[in-house]
């Protein structure tokens, strides 16, 4: 492309062509438009949350918050089954998020290394099982044989690795931690296991921030483990009570699944709605408070990842 | 690598030179154990599971005890009133959740790209990546709060806009589900989607911006000859990885917003083998149409990396 010297330095001074004030124009518009079309639904829910459901149902709570009460949180704090669902899935993501990083971080390591000639074995059998595996009723029987319907125990193992997760460290680990860090800890008597905690956990927080986001927020939001593998109320994780309080009680809703609690309408109707939001609100806002303290991680630990994936 | 690190990698360690090979690996061996162990149990063991979908499923005698029968729960599908059903409808959703859902992470991507001020930046990425943290359960809440026929506040504008007829409920219509599943989808997944493009844009050279100032390239023309070439490689991997999916269209959601209204649209193979597998315990026969599911899923990846690594040399594997 060969253009007029003149006129180019001209349009790098000025950077005001027609075309480039348009795209400048339908960026701040798309950004704007992106963000209500996010925010607005989510802000909407937290006023609604607090606001009369009369008025809120008839669409008089747009922008702010009206007639503020707290009824639909004090019903919550009221409601065992929400905080034994609470607990449950409580205990589920702190137990099975520790499972995680212990299988998943020493495996990252050990594979990372050139040296461990197993590694070209492993890795492939492990990438396969993200595309080709047995299916849901194989699945499903193999945990029945191994007695795990039912417990607690396959809400914590069940995913205890993630094969996208162990990518992702591993990939950090050839990546951002110099071999030759190795070679001398080795040439000081230092065992594999030592250097593992000693210097290869400090210098990986970043991945393992964004890895155990990602394992708790799968724990927190699993839905479809508790629904295959757990029937009794007192192991309910609260995904779905959830589903009970917030989907059963709809004229419509539940369709195949409405079986396990479909006695969720205890509430009265006019009050129905302002307790689904606050349910909204309580169920939701432990997995937003976390993430924007790792947001930083992410766009390092996602690119790693997909960088080899 | 400094001279002296690099002799001394050439050394073996003293009195170390017999535990070469096994031996000296074995604390990595134990390392990767729990994995390899958590591997072969949960995804090799279903695996070997697969075999009864060829097996007439026997409860005395458990998972791989039955009968040989061949064929016969898939012929039993390929010929149930369900199968085009389900395949249909598993087809539609993972199309549109691919024609749609697919570049508009890149648009955003390349719109968050373009801003400048940093805590703007910012501010558009933390939003639009929070909704990937609700729950689908949550997820399907709101849609039905949102969409309520008689109180939903998307409900209301779309009615204002005259976009849609006055008394329609469009989580019970059959024409509806399909673009609200989309749609949603778009925007629980888009933000999040983009993180990877983003990473991506930001490693390409300013001095390939400045260069194609120089030649009088606008800013739309930056967009088509710099970055687009400079994210190529990640959106094919991508859509590479999306093929392999292209039937694992989300159990979850499905299962959440079927409803008896929009049955004949919402039943995919994935519902309909928890429906017919698990809740009415005909454990051969689901496992028969899971396995036909995985076994398309694998096809269209193995196709759709055929195809990438011939047409611009970029593969998985």
């Amino acid at each position: 492309m060969t253009r007029n010297k003149v006129e180019t330095s001209h349009a790098i001074v000025s950077s005001g062509s027609l075309a480039d004030r348009l795209y400048t124009a339908v960026v701040v518009v798309v950004s704007i438009v992106a963000f209500i079309v996010v925010a607005y639904p989510l802000y909407f829910i937290v006023i609604a949350s607090f606001s009369n459901s009369t008025m809120v149902n008839q669409g008089q709570v747009i922008l702010w918050p009206k007639d503020i009460n707290f009824y639909g949180y004090e019903q919550i704090f009221k409601d065992t089954r929400i905080w034994q669902g609470y607990l449950n899935t409580v205990i589920y993501t702190v137990l099975g998020t520790l499972l995680n990083l212990i299988v998943t971080l020493p495996c990252a390591y050990a594979l990372a290394h050139k040296k461990f000639k197993a590694r070209r074995i492993i890795m492939p059998l492990f990438v396969f099982t993200m595309y080709f595996g047995g299916g849901m009723i194989p699945t499903y029987l193999l945990i029945r044989d191994l007695h795990l319907l039912n417990t607690p125990w396959i809400m914590i193992v069940n995913g205890a690795l993630s094969v996208f997760n162990l990518i992702i460290t591993r990939t950090f680990f050839e990546s951002s931690i110099p071999e030759e860090l190795y070679e001398a800890a080795v040439l000081d008597g230092c065992s594999h296991f030592r250097y593992f905690i000693s210097v290869v956990i400090p210098l990986s927080k970043a991945v393992i921030s964004v890895i155990s986001l990602y394992y708790m927020v799968g724990h927190w939001n699993d839905f479809f483990s508790a629904l295959l593998y757990i029937n009794s109320d007192e192991l309910q994780p609260l995904q779905i009570i959830l589903r009970n309080i917030l989907l059963s009680n709809q004229a419509f809703a539940g369709g195949a699944g409405s079986g396990a609690g479909a006695g969720a309408g205890s509430y009265a109707q006019q009050f129905a709605d302002q307790i689904k939001y606050a349910v909204i609100i309580v169920s939701t806002v432990p997995v937003l408070i976390i993430y924007p303290f790792l947001q930083k991680y992410f766009e390092k630990g996602v690119m790693i990842g997909a960088v080899k994936g | 690598m400094k001279p002296a690190l690099l002799a001394r990698k050439i050394q073996p360690a003293p009195g170390k030179g017999f535990l070469n090979g096994w031996a000296a690996n074995y604390q990595l061996w134990l390392m990767v154990l729990p994995a390899v162990i958590y591997i072969a149990v949960f995804c090799y063991g279903p695996m070997y599971g697969i075999q009864l979908a060829f097996r007439d499923f026997d409860f005395s005698k458990g998972l791989t005890g039955g009968d040989w029968v061949g064929l016969k729960y898939f012929d039993q599908y390929f010929n149930s009133p369900m199968f085009w059903p389900t395949l249909r409808n598993t087809f539609v959703i993972a199309f549109f959740s691919i024609v749609l859902g697919f570049p508009m992470p890149i648009l955003l991507a390349l719109v968050v790209n373009s801003i400048r001020g940093h805590r703007r930046k910012r501010l558009l990425q933390t939003t639009v990546y929070m909704p990937y943290f609700i729950s689908t359960v949550v997820l399907v809440a709101l849609l039905q709060i949102l969409l309520s026929p008689t109180t939903g506040l998307i409900n209301d504008l779309l009615k204002t806009l005259d976009l849609i007829p006055a008394d329609i409920n469009l989580l019970g219509s059959p024409g509806a589900f399909v673009p609200v599943y989309v749609i949603s989808a778009i925007w629980q997944s888009c933000g999040w989607n983009s993180i990877i493009f983003i990473a991506a844009l930001s490693s390409v050279d300013t001095q390939q911006y400045d260069a194609a100032r120089i030649d009088g390239a606008n800013r739309w023309k930056i967009v088509w000859h710099v970055e687009i070439p400079a994210i190529l490689p990640t959106i094919i991997i991508l859509l590479i990885m999306n093929m392999g999916g292209v039937l694992s269209v989300g159990f979850e959601k499905t299962f959440l917003m079927q409803n008896s209204l929009n049955k004949s649209v919402s039943e995919v193979i994935s519902t309909y083998v928890f429906n017919v597998g698990v809740k009415s315990n005909q454990f051969s026969f689901g496992s028969a149409v899971g396995l036909f599911n995985t076994l398309v899923n694998f096809l269209f990846l193995i196709l759709a990396n055929t195809f990438a690594k011939k047409k611009s040399n970029i593969s998985l594997m």
